[in-house]
Parts: C-alpha cells; sequence; structure tokens
C-alpha cells in the first residue's frame, strides 16, 4: 500500500539560464563528465551499498538514505568501463526519476560548473556508441573535454538483455 | 436519519454516478463483458440492500432492470440502445426515489409501473417501441433532482484523502527507522547528553507511529453493524429462526482492508442464511434446535486477521454440487471423479456458480462467491471452506492486518540477509548438514534434488544461496535451517545458513529497473539502517520451477487435473530405463499413477501384462526389460475409450509446472527430444511411440505411420483448457500450434504458418471466436480450411450463428471423442474435395 510518496522538494537555487547548462562534474576513470546540476538531490560519500542478488550488473546495489532506499548504478558497469579496483573510494550522486530514487556511482564529484552553451561541440562520429547514447554533449572546457550525461537514459537499463 | 440509510444512500449515489458511465461505456461496446460484469454487480447490489433496507419502490424498479441486465449477460439479448435506454430510464427512476428518500427519510410515494413494464417489455425481447415513451416519463421529474440529492451528504466527520494517510503512513515509516538508527547509535556510545532527549523522542515517536496507524484502524465491528438488522429481515422473509453471534467485533483492521472486506462478509452472511440454514421443520426433522446460528468470529493471528463464517446448517452437498458442475458445464464427469470433496466444494468460488435452485430476490444469481474469493484475494488474503452435510459450513478468511508493515522473519543466506514474511511461514527446522548428523533431521536427496522427510510429507527443498546466485563466501556451516513456508496449496522449504528473529518491517516497493526478479516482493530497511531484500514465497517456489497453484504433497495427487498457472504446462518426472536420467510426459495425457505388487505382473508371447480393473493391461518397459528391485512396479497408466496401458517405470519423481521447450530432438524412438525442466536436462517421453507399442491400432488408423502428421490450430483463451487439448489433440496424432487469442492466431497467419484445420473456442475476450471465424473467412491463406468450434454450451441458436460466421462443426468443449470425431470428418471431407 506504501507507494513510496514523495515530497517534491526545492532544488538549490542553481538554475540553467537560456544559455548556460550549470552542471555537476565528476570522474569515470579519466574521463571528465557532468551531470546537470537540477537532476541532483544529493552527494554521498562512503556510503554503505547492499547488493542485490540477481541484479543486473549494473544496480550495484541499495543503499538506505535517510529512511528512503536508493538503488545505486555503477557508471563504470553502465558505460561498460573497466570495474573500480577493489576498495578505492567512489562517490554518489543521487538523483530522483519517476518518484523513485537512484544513485549514480562515480571515482570523484569535484564541483558546480557553468557551461557557455555554445562552447558545445557534437559528438564525434567516432565515439562509442555506448557514449554518443548517454551523451547530450560535448563541452570544451579549459583543461580537457567533458562529457555531459543524460541521467534520463542512463537509467533507463534493459532489463531483458541483464536477465 | 438511520445510520444504516444514510450509509446506503453514501453507497447507492456513488455506485448510480459509476453505473451511468459504465452503461453509456456498454452502449458503445456492447461485447465488453467486464463492464456488463460490472453493471450487474452494481445493480445487483443496490437491489439486494433495498430488500432489507424496506424501500419496496426501489427493489422492484431495481429487480426488474437486474432481470434485464441478466438476459443481457446471458447473451439472450444484446445491449441495444433501446436496452440501454430503458436501463437508464430504471436508474433516473432509482435516482429520484433515492433524492426523495434522502430528504425524507423514506421512500416517496408514486407508481413505478411505467418502467417496470418497459423493463419487462424489453427482457422479454420486444423493444423498440420501449424507449420514447420512457424518456419522456422521467424528463418532468428529473428536474426535482438535484437538489434533493445534496441534502445526502452530511458529514459526520473529516474525510480525508486516503493519499495523506498513506504520505503520513511513509514519513512515520522514516521516522522509526531514523530512530532505530539513533538508537542503536546510542547504546555503542554509551551515556552522553544525547541520552534524555533521544528517549523522550523515541517516545514520540512510538506514539506518533501508533496514533498514525490508529487513523487507519477500524474495529470490524464497523464492518458488521449492519448484518443483525440484515439477518432480522432476511429471517422475516424466509420464515426461518435464526441467530447471529458476533465475537471480536473489536478486532481492529486496516481501514483499507475492511472496506475491502464489507461486501464480501455481507454476501456471505446472506449466503449462510438464505442457503445454509433449514428452515425450522427441516431442522427439526434433522433433530436440531429450530433456531438455526450464524457465527461471526475475528481474531488476531500473527500479523494477520482471520474472521469465520459459520453456520450450523445443512452444510454443502458435495453431490447436488457435483451435478451442478456437470449441468453447466464448469468440468467433465472424469475430472470431477478424480476430485475429492473439498475440490468439487470449492466450485462455489466459480464465477457463474451458484446452488440456490430459484432465483430469488436474496441471493442465486451467479453473482456472490466468486465476487467474494476476487474481493478477498485482491488484498492478499485467502478464503477456506469446510463443510460438513447435515452438519453446517465454515468459511475461514485470513487477511492482512495491514498492507504497509508486516511482520517478517530476517534470515541470514551466505552472509547476505533476507526477510521472510512472517505469513507465509510455518515452521522452522534446524537440520544437521551433510554427514555427522545424530539427532536432528538431515537433508536427504533424490538424485540432484534435495528434499526433507518431515513428519509424513515429502517437502521440497531450495537453498536460498543457490537459486539467488550468491556466492560462497565463508565456510559453509555445518548447521543449516529448513524455513517452511505456505506456497499456494502446498508447501516448500527454503534452506537458509541462519535465522535471526523476526522483526516489523516497513514494506517498500522495489526500484522499477529490478521487477523481473520476481523472488523479492520489496525491501526494507532495518533497525540497524542496512537495506534487505523482502523474498516472496510464491516467487520463490516459481522460480525453482515449482507450480505453486496446486499441491505438492500428495504423489497421488499427480493424477487430479492440473490447474491453470500461468504458462507452461504440468509435467510429469520420472526414471525409467534404468539409466537414471530424468524423463518427463505432460501430466494432461495421464491417466493415472499406480503401484502394483510385482507378483501380478506376468509374461505373455506378447510382452508383460497385469489384470487391472478386471482387464488385461499390456505393461511397456523402456528398456524391454521388468526392474528387478521392490515388491512394487511404478507405472504411468494411459487410457483412451475401452484401452489402458501402464508404461513401466523405475521411479515417479515430482510434478513441475514447466514450459516444455524442446532443445535437442532426438534419434531414438520413443523420445521426442530433451528439454530443460526444472533446471536439468530431461527427456521428453514420445507418448504416441509407446501407446502403439502396445495397442497398433491405438490411434484407430487416423493417422497411419507413413502418413503426415495433420497440423492444428488451437485457439483457446484459457491456460487450463489449452493445457488440456494440446497434449490431447497431440495424443491423437495431430501436430499441434495453440494461440492464446484471436489476434494471436491471425498474426500466426500472416506470418505464414501452416495448417490444416482450426479448432476455436467460442467465449473469448476482446476478439470472440465468432469474430475471429469471421476474420478468417474474409481471406487470407486460411480462408477455406476446416474450423471447428468449441463451446461451453450447446443451444441450437448458438450453433446457428457459429456456422453462420463459418464455423465448419460445433463441438461441446468437453467432449473429447465428440472433438476428435468432427476432426476426423472435417479433415478427411477436404482431402475428399
Amino acid at each position: 500500500m506504501t507507494e513510496a510518496g514523495v515530497t517534491a522538494r526545492e532544488n538549490a537555487g542553481v538554475a540553467d539560464t537560456g544559455d548556460d547548462v550549470v552542471v555537476l562534474t565528476l570522474t569515470l576513470g579519466d574521463q571528465l563528465c557532468g551531470v546537470p546540476v537540477l537532476g541532483v538531490r544529493d552527494v554521498l560519500a562512503g556510503q554503505a551499498i547492499a547488493r542485490i542478488p540477481l541484479a543486473p550488473v549494473e544496480v550495484a546495489g541499495n543503499l538506505n538514505l535517510r529512511g528512503r532506499i536508493v538503488t545505486a548504478i555503477d557508471l563504470r558497469e553502465r558505460l561498460r568501463l573497466p570495474p573500480r579496483a577493489a576498495g578505492a573510494p567512489s562517490m554518489s550522486i543521487v538523483t530522483e526519476q519517476g518518484s523513485e530514487l537512484y544513485a549514480l556511482l562515480v571515482d570523484h564529484v569535484s564541483e558546480v560548473v557553468t557551461l557557455r552553451r555554445h562552447a558545445m561541440e557534437p559528438n564525434p562520429p567516432t565515439l562509442p556508441a555506448i557514449w554518443t547514447d548517454h551523451s547530450q554533449g560535448i563541452y570544451r572546457t579549459d583543461q580537457s573535454l567533458l562529457v555531459v550525461l543524460d541521467v534520463e537514459r542512463l537509467l533507463q537499463i534493459d532489463v531483458a538483455a541483464a536477465a | 436519519m438511520d445510520d444504516l440509510l444514510a450509509e446506503f444512500l453514501t453507497e447507492t449515489n456513488e455506485s448510480l454516478a459509476e453505473l451511468d458511465l459504465a452503461l453509456v461505456k456498454l452502449e458503445r461496446a456492447p461485447d465488453d463483458q467486464a463492464t456488463l460484469g460490472l453493471i450487474f454487480r452494481l445493480v445487483h447490489t443496490i437491489k439486494g440492500t433495498c430488500g432489507f433496507l424496506g424501500l419496496p419502490r426501489l427493489e422492484h424498479v431495481a429487480h426488474a432492470a437486474e432481470n434485464v441486465l441478466g438476459r443481457v449477460r446471458d447473451r439472450e439479448l444484446a445491449a441495444t440502445p433501446p436496452v440501454i435506454s430503458a436501463v437508464l430510464a430504471a436508474l433516473d427512476r432509482i435516482k429520484l426515489i433515492v433524492a426523495g428518500l434522502a430528504a425524507a427519510g423514506a421512500e416517496p410515494g408514486g407508481d413505478d409501473s411505467g418502467v417496470i413494464t418497459a423493463l419487462e417489455r424489453v427482457a422479454s425481447g420486444d423493444a423498440p417501441e420501449a424507449a420514447p415513451a420512457l424518456e419522456s416519463e422521467t424528463v418532468e421529474s428529473a428536474a426535482a433532482e438535484p437538489q434533493a440529492a445534496e441534502a445526502v451528504m452530511n458529514v459526520q466527520s473529516i474525510r480525508v484523502a486516503v493519499d495523506v494517510l498513506e504520505e503520513l503512513m511513509t514519513l512515520v515509516g522514516e521516522l522509526v527507522l531514523t530512530r532505530n538508527q539513533l538508537l542503536q547509535i546510542s547504546r555503542a556510545e554509551g551515556t552522553s547528553a544525547f541520552s534524555a532527549p533521544l528517549q523522550r523522542l523515541s517516545h514520540i515517536t512510538t506514539d506518533l507511529q501508533e496514533g498514525v496507524m490508529k487513523t487507519r484502524m477500524q474495529p470490524i465491528g464497523n464492518a458488521w453493524n449492519k448484518l443483525p438488522r440484515l439477518v432480522r429481515d432476511l429471517a422475516h422473509e424466509t420464515g426461518k429462526k435464526i441467530a447471529l453471534d458476533m465475537h471480536g467485533q473489536e478486532t481492529e483492521l486496516d481501514r483499507q482492508v475492511l472496506e475491502l472486506m464489507r461486501d464480501p462478509l455481507t454476501h456471505m452472511v446472506r449466503n449462510s442464511a438464505d442457503h445454509g440454514l433449514e428452515g425450522p421443520e427441516a431442522r427439526r426433522a434433522a433433530g436440531k434446535p429450530e433456531l438455526g446460528r450464524i457465527r461471526l468470529n475475528a481474531y488476531h493471528e500473527g500479523g494477520h486477521i482471520i474472521i469465520e463464517v459459520a453456520d450450523d446448517g445443512r452444510g454443502l452437498d458435495a453431490e447436488k454440487i457435483r451435478e451442478k458442475v456437470l449441468s453447466k458445464g464448469l468440468a467433465t464427469e472424469a475430472e470431477l471423479a478424480a476430485m475429492s470433496e473439498a475440490q468439487i466444494r470449492a466450485f462455489i468460488f466459480r464465477p457463474g456458480f451458484s446452488t440456490a435452485a430459484a432465483v430469488t430476490a436474496i441471493s442465486g444469481r451467479g453473482v456472490g462467491m466468486d465476487v467474494v474469493r476476487s474481493n478477498i484475494e485482491r488484498i492478499g488474503g485467502t478464503v477456506e471452506l469446510a463443510s460438513t452435510l447435515g452438519a453446517g459450513t465454515c468459511f475461514t478468511i485470513k487477511i492482512p492486518l495491514t498492507l504497509a508493515i508486516v511482520s517478517a522473519l530476517i534470515v541470514r543466506s551466505r552472509g547476505e540477509r533476507f526477510a521472510i514474511p512472517q505469513i507465509s511461514v510455518l515452521e522452522l527446522v534446524r537440520v544437521g548438514g551433510g554427514a555427522g548428523a545424530g539427532t536432528s533431521m538431515a537433508i536427504e536427496t533424490i538424485g540432484h534434488t534435495p528434499v526433507l522427510r518431515l513428519r509424513d510429507q515429502l517437502l521440497p527443498l531450495v537453498t536460498l544461496g543457490d537459486l539467488l546466485q550468491l556466492n560462497e563466501t565463508d565456510a559453509v556451516s555445518s548447521n543449516a535451517t529448513v524455513v517452511v513456508t505456505a506456497v499456494g496449496s502446498g508447501m516448500l522449504g527454503i534452506v537458509v545458513d541462519d535465522v535471526y528473529d523476526t522483526e516489523e518491517i516497513v514494506v517498500k516497493p522495489v526500484a522499477p529497473i529490478l521487477r523481473h526478479v520476481t523472488m523479492f516482493s520489496g525491501n526494507t530497511i532495518l533497525g540497524d539502517g542496512s537495506v534487505i531484500m523482502i523474498l516472496d514465497p510464491n516467487g520463490v517456489a516459481r522460480s525453482a520451477g515449482i507450480s505453486t497453484s496446486r499441491s505438492q504433497r500428495n504423489e497421488a495427487d499427480a493424477s487430479l487435473k492440473a490447474e491453470r498457472s500461468g504458462d507452461g504446462m504440468s509435467l510429469l518426472l520420472f526414471r525409467a530405463g534404468g539409466d537414471g536420467a530424468p524423463r518427463a510426459v505432460p501430466l494432461g495425457l495421464v491417466a493415472r499413477l499406480e503401484d502394483i505388487g510385482r507378483d501380478k505382473i506376468e509374461r505373455t508371447a506378447g510382452g508383460f501384462v497385469t489384470q487391472y480393473r478386471g482387464k488385461l493391461m499390456p505393461l511397456i518397459s523402456m528398456d524391454d526389460a521388468a526392474s528387478a528391485s521392490g515388491a512394487t512396479q511404478p507405472i504411468l497408466v494411459f487410457a483412451e475409450g475401452e484401452r489402458c496401458m501402464g508404461l513401466m517405470v523405475d521411479e515417479i519423481v515430482d510434478v513441475v509446472h514447466d514450459k516444455l521447450t524442446m532443445q535437442l530432438g532426438s534419434g531414438s524412438n520413443g523420445l521426442l527430444g530433451t528439454a530443460v525442466i526444472a533446471g536439468q536436462a530431461t527427456d521428453v517421453l514420445d507418448t504416441g511411440y509407446w501407446l502403439t507399442r502396445a495397442w497398433q491400432d491405438w490411434f484407430g488408423g487416423a493417422v497411419s505411420a507413413a502418413s503426415r502428421r495433420q497440423r492444428l490450430l488451437v485457439v483457446e483463451d484459457s491456460d487450463f483448457f489449452r493445457q488440456m487439448l494440446v497434449p490431447t489433440l497431440a495424443a491423437a496424432g495431430y501436430d499441434v500450434t495453440a494461440a492464446g487469442s484471436g489476434a494471436e492466431a491471425l498474426r500466426l497467419r500472416d506470418g505464414g504458418l501452416i495448417v490444416d484445420a482450426i479448432v476455436s473456442d467460442i467465449e473469448m475476450p476482446d476478439m470472440d471466436g465468432l469474430e475471429f471465424a469471421r476474420h478468417v473467412r474474409e481471406g487470407g491463406a486460411w480462408a477455406a480450411l476446416p474450423m471447428i468450434a468449441l463451446t461451453g454450451r450447446g443451444a441450437p441458436a448458438d450453433e446457428v450463428r457459429g456456422r453462420e460466421a463459418g464455423f465448419t462443426d460445433y463441438c461441446q468443449k468437453f467432449e473429447r471423442d465428440g472433438l476428435l470425431a468432427s476432426l476426423r470428418h472435417c479433415l478427411t471431407e477436404q482431402v475428399l474435395a
């Protein structure tokens, strides 16, 4: 009976203005990525994740965020990157979709940056499909290229293929 | 105003609003059985309630409307606009009376004979001229209605949306979990400045939790309060003497559960009074006191509520039910012969079944026990029936206390913890692992299948760690615990490493991406903050390849009809031929399982025979030698008409429910091929081969060995009949393809499937058999094929309609011989043509 009722909570006062995209940057291996900051509810570090038997490989497990159960998705598995070294630290970005909470497991979360929309580049054609499928665009920054991830599509896990 | 009346008005107004919508929907889609069923039930309920409240005007109008709807439901009358108009006019009249009732507290005076006559005319079939007259009649009175209806809503308490309560419940659940975490930390830290405030916080949280729970809990007496009056009125109406004893009114349960239980309980009490109890003379004659008793009892039992509705009446007569089942075509004589009395009695829960010989105003229209059961099952409850002829009937309903918080057993398997809902746990058995277990019970294996001999039963076991593919992390403990769970009507033992204790857990649904793992019914957070999965024993049983719909307790049960349960079919697993490899045969093909004494097996020139039921039955062995061990020989009996044969096997292993997908063809005679059944490669028996070994002409020459097997398409929506038909037809030598609906069949046609004949059910949802036949005849590859209709009813009018739609022949659903004869006839005719 308890369909986890969700209270719409106010997001932080950061917003996209017409030309700019505000993203939270993160790293996966050597790659700098970003997720739109508006969709981020929490950033967690050092959470205990309970593994779920028979779950798709991308699903790292469940974690308890202040009494709510959050499904953790390992972005390394999701993007077919080599697994994290055993014992290496990880952080998670909590996001909400369809009144369910998900935690995106990444190596490290850095900062909130504003990207100019005109600095966006199209996906290079040689980029593997797994990246182009989940990218909203690639931005040039001072140091390196940053891939803005499409969170909604990252969370669409093909259950049939995984099962 | 009387509470009872106020409640009736609220309910009736809701029903009427729903009815308006549903009727308009029905007019647009006259074949929509679901809508029709809904309308019929709503009108039936209104009529029933009016009868008890002493509202004759309403009752008469509703009764007339119900008669019309009953005929529409039985397809004796089409839901044409005039028919719908007449029913709508009756509803308008009901609304008018209800409005008057709300204003004055009594039925207003007036004459309804116009409406009723119009309905009767529609019911008898001459509809057209009825409608216009009605409309004009009701228009002038409609104006008075709106203001009067407002008066109904004299509210006594605040109505709070269920959503708000749900939200509160969720928040409290979270608060409780957080509190538990804080307490755990505080215990670890010893005394600190936080201890005292934390203690207070804890108390307040507990009170708050109870408070919120209380907003949803109501004593079950609330659902019973109109029953005494109902029983009193019933007693008057039927001339019986009835006493209603109620126990445990104060038993509280969740409001939502209570609401859903109200109607089923009313129905059941009504049934007990009307059908269950005898009249005073009959009771005297039976040596019972004149006063019949109906006893209602409610009590808590481990996280759920048991409600008993018992009477000391005549009891359910299994023989009468049997006749009724036969006359209604719900089962065949042969099926019934194999059933126990309890199974036959369970037919009263089937849709369309009603034991009252006459349709009375009280009950007996076949809405009732099926609705009761579906309502109870919708909230995760079960209903059981016990009856002794002449001594009474007792229904036992078991429902969860609340749907949000359950008591669960926390278990550990290979380092991971899981919760198993207490409601399905029957007992815990400690077993010594492997060797060296002295006194405790031990797990035994049949082949590689672990079982536990628990008292006199063989309990199938699954090892949780294996099923969930958990890694062997720590050393396997030498002890294990078997959690004996109730699955469907059988039992399953789940082997775990350790059992902790029980905990009240807040059930949270699993994330959508995990829904495909049906072994979990949800997840929860424990007091220490960790997240664990809640196991669904039924899901576990399904994953382990065990059918949950029927008992696994007794192998003799295996000869009974398998019940419908999702995809796949019931397969009998056995070993034969001395090599110990598992073999399977569809259970539907096996007539009986027998164990015959080895001394009863005789050798003749033609092979082994035994005397079976007064005749000689040939016995066939898969390896041409009678296996020597043991005093008895297990055999599978295949029967058809007068003839039967026995297949000697080494051992009957199990009955499993699984999909039969042949993965490897077979080179050897007598085996169809190999399929994975219950996770094991299993040879599937080619029954046809063995039958012809016993009787060369088993198939009566219908298919000579050389000729191509003729291909059939079976279109049947019910899993049960499909499962019954496919093996039957396959055994008769046809290649059978099955489709679950007309649409699916047409897709197969468009996909290029070639068949020689089509056998189709008539009554199917969405596209019925007649429509399907018309589609087939319209053109395409199948346009000229013989089509045989299967129907539960054999009215000549139906047959004419069937033939008009394009069916070649019409067969009774349960007449196997008739169907086979018709197929032979149709197919030979086609060859000759």
